[in-house]
């Protein structure tokens, strides 16, 4: 069995008086596709984001490969990191919006070659060429210079997934990335997210596409008020939950 | 439900669509006001060309005499310092009222705040007493001893005083208007420019500024040419710009209507050069905003005058 790539443990995260995770674990394996269902409210998007630091967690920790993430370990204490070392940590995790949050004033190509020569310190060549290649991937070679307002939504989602692949991160996080989609556009950005879990990409892909996550997912995971209620393969979560909640749930949205 | 069993429209009855005749609305209060208008501006016109009192002819002795032109230039290198000057500072002071540090915000907001309070003729005359206030101005250790010192006079002159008030005036506005477009930028745009792990003055200069300049433009250039206008106090310090010599000349030679003429007819050219200057710039931070940009006016006369040439041949 490969090694774990994501681990997070007991990580609670409170908004004022809102608790919206409650203490949760989940282990990610390296080249395994989890993916999160659960209802609205049940914390799956800001597990998400603290995985990747964009919410601090109020308890508890998060490493990726090993390497905490946010903060260093010394002795019993956590100390925080400073922004710089948290935006270098960032540049292993790719992040997917839900509402893509392409950089408008760019074009496609410059979107994909802001970070790696920004963040990576790669050359502006090599990335460009990067770049064409991820385009042709995602199947948008031919929207190199166009800008993302000229392009549909499951375009511009799928630039997006681009421009996350271009730091050629060790994980890839999927906040709801076909939720902002009309419905006949899903289906080329799940065919672009399917191709990276046959190729061993490690991720985790919160989403309400049920059929999605049976046909990719290795693992499911179910959450509900900011606590796993359950997680397996999806034959075991999908086809006979063993939890009440998970059964509510799925009789609802399938 | 078949198609002829729908109740026929009533053009139908009334004979054939397309011998029905459109007799648009007349607007006759519309025509009347716009008539009455046209005679007053006519009255107008007709006053500037045969009104001894403009003195014409004054006004092309002198509207490109060296003098005025220098003046001219005076007035557009102090638009420009405050100009460049402000908005870099008033950059500055904008990003520290946004900081999480409560020192810098506050700092910021009690700086828009004074200077926001003071008239800038008050304050141009502060800083042109400024040796009054500070004999002396040194560079040393806080609280502790100067290692070097010069007689603040020596150090800024006029033109310095009234280019370090324009500039502190300009500061506080241009803070509120940078402040205003920033907050105007989406929050995903930092978030995602965050999670791609660009560092954070890459992240201002490179993913927010840019699209906050739409919000920040138009507002912008209100401000600069206020401020070409806002130049005309600094007549107080006797600095020899547009307005100071325009009242020079008057003074000497008492043609106060011409020469005010002459004044007036160059802030109309400079502000209508930076309008222009503005659209071009707008224009260029909306890349990305719009699907297919607009022609430019000059693009568009050039389409018309292609589209006659096609048409006569």
């Amino acid at each position: 069995m490969s090694a774990v790539m994501v681990d997070v443990h007991g990580v609670h995260k409170s908004f004022g008086p809102l608790e919206v995770l409650r203490g949760v674990d989940l282990q990610v394996r390296a080249g395994e596709v989890t993916v999160v269902l659960g209802p609205s409210g049940a914390g799956k998007s800001t597990l998400l984001r603290t995985i990747n630091h964009l919410e601090k967690v109020s308890r508890g920790w998060v490493s990726i490969d090993g390497e905490l993430i946010g903060y260093r370990r010394s002795g019993n204490k956590l100390h925080e990191l400073r922004e710089r070392e948290i935006l270098k940590q960032r540049t292993n995790i790719g992040f997917v919006f839900q509402n893509f949050n392409l950089f408008p004033h760019l074009t496609v190509l410059h979107n994909l070659v802001e970070a790696p020569v920004s963040a990576r310190r790669r050359p502006r060549k090599e990335a460009e060429e990067t770049a064409r290649r991820l385009l042709d991937r995602v199947g948008l070679a031919d929207k190199a210079d166009a800008y993302p307002r000229q392009l549909s939504g499951g375009q511009q989602q799928r630039v997006a997934i681009a421009r996350a692949l271009a730091l050629e991160p060790k994980v890839l996080l999927f906040d709801e990335p076909t939720s902002a989609l009309d419905p006949e556009l899903v289906g080329e950005v799940l065919d672009v997210i399917k191709d990276l879990a046959r190729t061993g990409t490690t991720m985790i892909v919160v989403t309400h596409e049920i059929g999605f996550a049976r046909e990719v997912a290795d693992t499911v995971v179910f959450m509900d008020a900011g606590v796993v209620v359950e997680q397996g393969p999806p034959s075991a979560v999908l086809d006979a939950p063993r939890h009440e909640r998970t059964r509510a749930f799925l009789s609802k949205v399938l | 439900m078949s198609s002829d069993t729908i109740t026929e429209p009533a053009t139908r009855t009334a004979g054939h669509a397309e011998e029905l005749k459109v007799v648009p609305t007349r607007h006759y209060a519309r025509w009347a006001a716009g008539a009455a208008v046209v005679v007053l501006v006519a009255q107008f016109a007709h006053g500037l060309v045969t009104n001894p009192v403009w003195e014409w002819g004054v006004f092309s002795d002198y509207v490109l005499s060296e003098t005025i032109v220098q003046a001219v230039w005076v007035t557009l290198q102090l638009t420009a310092y405050a100009t460049v000057l402000g908005f870099l500072l008033g950059t500055v002071l904008a990003f520290m009222r946004l900081s999480r540090s409560p020192v810098l915000s506050t700092v910021a907001w009690t700086y828009i705040w004074v200077f926001r309070s003071i008239p800038m003729i008050v304050q141009l005359v502060f800083w042109f007493n400024l040796s009054a206030l500070y004999k002396e101005l040194g560079v040393g250790i806080p609280f502790g001893p100067v290692f070097w010192s010069v007689d603040s006079n020596t150090l800024i002159g006029t033109i310095g005083a009234a280019v370090i008030g324009l500039t502190l005036h300009q500061a506080a506005y241009a803070a509120e208007i940078v402040r205003g477009g920033v907050i105007a930028v989406d929050q995903g745009q930092l978030e995602a420019a965050a999670a791609l792990g660009i560092p954070r003055l890459r992240q201002i200069r490179r993913i927010v500024l840019p699209q906050a300049m739409r919000a920040i433009l138009p507002t912008a250039g209100n401000e600069i040419i206020g401020l070409l206008k806002g130049t005309s106090v600094v007549y107080v310090m006797s600095i020899g710009e547009l307005f100071y010599q325009a009242q020079v000349i008057y003074g000497r030679n008492g043609r106060v209507i011409p020469l005010l003429l002459v004044a007036t007819a160059w802030y109309v050219v400079l502000t209508s050069l930076l309008s222009v200057a503005q659209y071009y710039v707008e224009r260029r931070y909306a890349r990305g905003a719009d699907r297919t940009p607009p022609p430019t006016p000059l693009q568009r006369a050039r389409r018309f005058v292609t589209s006659l040439t096609k048409e006569s041949a």
